[in-house]
């Protein structure tokens, strides 16, 4: 009972403090300075990108490279339709298309296990990278596009709205039975089917909603470098670096891949402008460090303490 | 009346055969046993009835309707739940977790997580695992891994339910528990077709025994008839 009180007396701090930290955010390009704003709005698509992928990757244990494809579908759907249609329908085209090309994929990849799943979602970057190329060089006579350009306030906003509904969304799955059946697929996939779990339609929609979130903020980052050509598009960075982040981080609670993602785009920014010639190797250095020493990354770090703090046995986890 | 019933039942790994065409049936409120020597096929039958594995040839029946090709979690919601020979449960979860996921997702009816957890906590208390709920389930001993298997398949509300070697590695007075317990889920009503090696268990709590040796069912009767039965002996204890 004491117990019971206890959590949700730290609930309601835990809800006062994002509620606070929401409003700062939310009313903050009206007093910060323009590179404040601009920045935020990467370690927001930083943010999205690792939360998502961590929402199905996480809990399977089914490790995706295909972010960087949603990501650049989100990125043409910009492209293409940025000039004849309001932003904000083109965002929300941007995810559900990506998400259609999840379910597509999804359902017919996601019965390949390990190793052998990651390899093609790597390839399905790749296709579709070639692919687009193929078509623009063969039939649009072209090479890359040009995006319509929207102010950096509104980028911020549309950014924060994706954010805030990612991480809403990512919280509902972990609270709902679905979240639980995530994971038991993750960790004993056939005793999940023969309990009555309908794995592939569980792991395909969940595939599906990542790729939402993730095709919406490439829609709308697009906004930003008004030119564009698939290898801009898809960018493997944008598979990889989520991925990175999330290990960082800590891939089982909720708020890992976000400290992940906040701490990674903040360093890749100090060491980018610090230290542009040692920029990677200072990088690569970071990771394996935490990799090494932090298998729970800084959030199992931050249990860790916590739970020695409070003499508990187990960490919150 | 036959609940549960199949035909000519086959699977072949590669040129190997795991199960010859067998024919067996399940009545209503049965307990039925399944032996035979190691290899035998008993385990892949099992994962044929449960959808993990398609007879080729062959057919399987669930209340007269014929659910060969059904995927495992459609069979599961039809009412036909299995426990596995080697343990399959959820190790990170907390155990009462791994029985609640069985509440929600093993039947068509929708029920609220605190409802699961409800029942998923007097199941625990019906197999005796009530003082830990709480706790990881890879934390549990073998013995306590099995008995939260049948909870779990419990959950799921089956009609039949299909339990391969619960009693494999337990001492002698968790085999007579194990035993009750058995008779406890068919006085609930559930049908129960199980594989097991302890023949002191399999003699004293089923109605009928069938035996299948190198993938061919070779005898089936009372567990008198088996026992007695030359054919089975020979099998056993060889020529």
């Amino acid at each position: 009972m004491n117990k019971l009180t206890l959590t949700s007396k730290n609930f309601l701090i835990l809800r006062i403090i994002l509620l606070v930290g929401l409003i700062i955010l939310v009313t903050l390009p009206f007093y910060a300075a323009i590179y404040t704003t601009i920045f935020l709005s990467t370690i927001f698509m930083y943010i999205v990108l690792t939360s998502s992928w961590a929402m199905f990757s996480g809990p399977t244990a089914q490790i995706s490279l295909a972010t960087a494809a949603f990501f650049g579908v989100g990125i043409y759907i910009a492209a293409t339709l940025g000039t004849i249609m309001p932003l904000l329908v083109v965002v929300l085209i941007g995810g559900l298309v990506s998400a259609a090309l999840a379910l597509f994929v999804g359902g017919l990849t996601l019965r390949l296990k390990g190793i052998y799943f990651t390899i093609f979602t790597f390839g399905l970057l790749e296709l579709m990278k070639n692919l687009l190329l193929w078509f623009e060089i063969k039939f649009t006579g072209t090479r890359g596009r040009f995006v319509v350009v929207v102010d950096y306030n509104t980028v911020y906003f549309i950014m924060l709205a994706i954010l805030v509904l990612t991480l809403l969304t990512a919280y509902l799955i972990r609270q709902s039975k679905y979240g639980l059946a995530l994971q038991s697929i993750g960790e004993q996939e056939e005793a999940a089917e023969h309990i009555g779990i309908n794995v592939t339609l569980v792991k395909v929609f969940t595939f599906a909603i990542s790729a939402f979130f993730i095709g919406a903020a490439g829609t709308i980052m697009a906004t930003r470098w008004t030119y564009v050509d698939p290898y801009i598009a898809f960018n493997m960075n944008f598979s990889f670096t989520p991925v990175l982040m999330a290990i960082f981080g800590g891939i089982g609670p909720l708020f890992g891949p976000v400290l992940g993602a906040i701490i990674f785009a903040y360093l890749e920014e100090i060491l980018i402008t610090q230290f542009p010639y040692y920029y990677m190797l200072l990088f690569g250095m970071v990771m394996v460090v935490s990799v090494l020493y932090l298998p729970n990354g800084l959030i199992g770090l931050i249990q860790k303490w916590r739970a020695r703090a409070t003499g508990g046995e187990h960490g919150n986890s | 009346m036959a609940i549960l019933e199949g035909e000519g039942v086959t699977k072949y790994f590669g040129g190997l055969v795991a199960v010859s065409d067998v024919d067996f049936h399940v009545d209503q409120g049965e307990i039925v046993g399944l032996i035979g020597p190691n290899g035998a096929g008993k385990t892949t039958l099992f994962g044929l009835i449960s959808a993990a594995l398609v007879p080729k040839p062959g057919l399987i029946r669930f209340k007269g309707e014929n659910i060969t090709g059904l995927k495992p979690h459609q069979i599961c919601r039809k009412g036909l739940a299995r426990t596995f020979q080697s343990v399959k449960i959820f190790p990170n979860m907390p155990v009462i977790s791994n029985v609640a996921l069985g509440v929600h997702f093993g039947t068509p009816e929708r029920v609220t997580s605190a409802q699961a957890v409800e029942e998923a906590a007097r199941l625990l208390e019906f197999v005796g695992l009530s003082a830990m709920a709480a706790i990881p389930a890879k934390d549990l001993t073998l013995v306590n891994q099995k008995l939260l298997e049948v909870a779990r398949a419990l959950a799921t509300k089956p009609e039949v339910l299909l339990l391969d070697e619960i009693m494999a590695g337990l001492n002698s007075t968790e085999i007579a528990q194990a035993m009750e317990l058995v008779s406890k889920i068919r006085a609930q009503g559930i049908t129960i077709f199980m594989i097991e090696h302890v023949m002191k268990a399999i003699m004293s709590v089923c109605d009928r025994i069938m035996v299948l040796h190198h993938g061919k069912k070779i005898a089936e009767g009372t567990p008198q008839e088996i026992a007695t039965s030359e054919t089975v002996i020979k099998v056993y204890l060889g020529e």
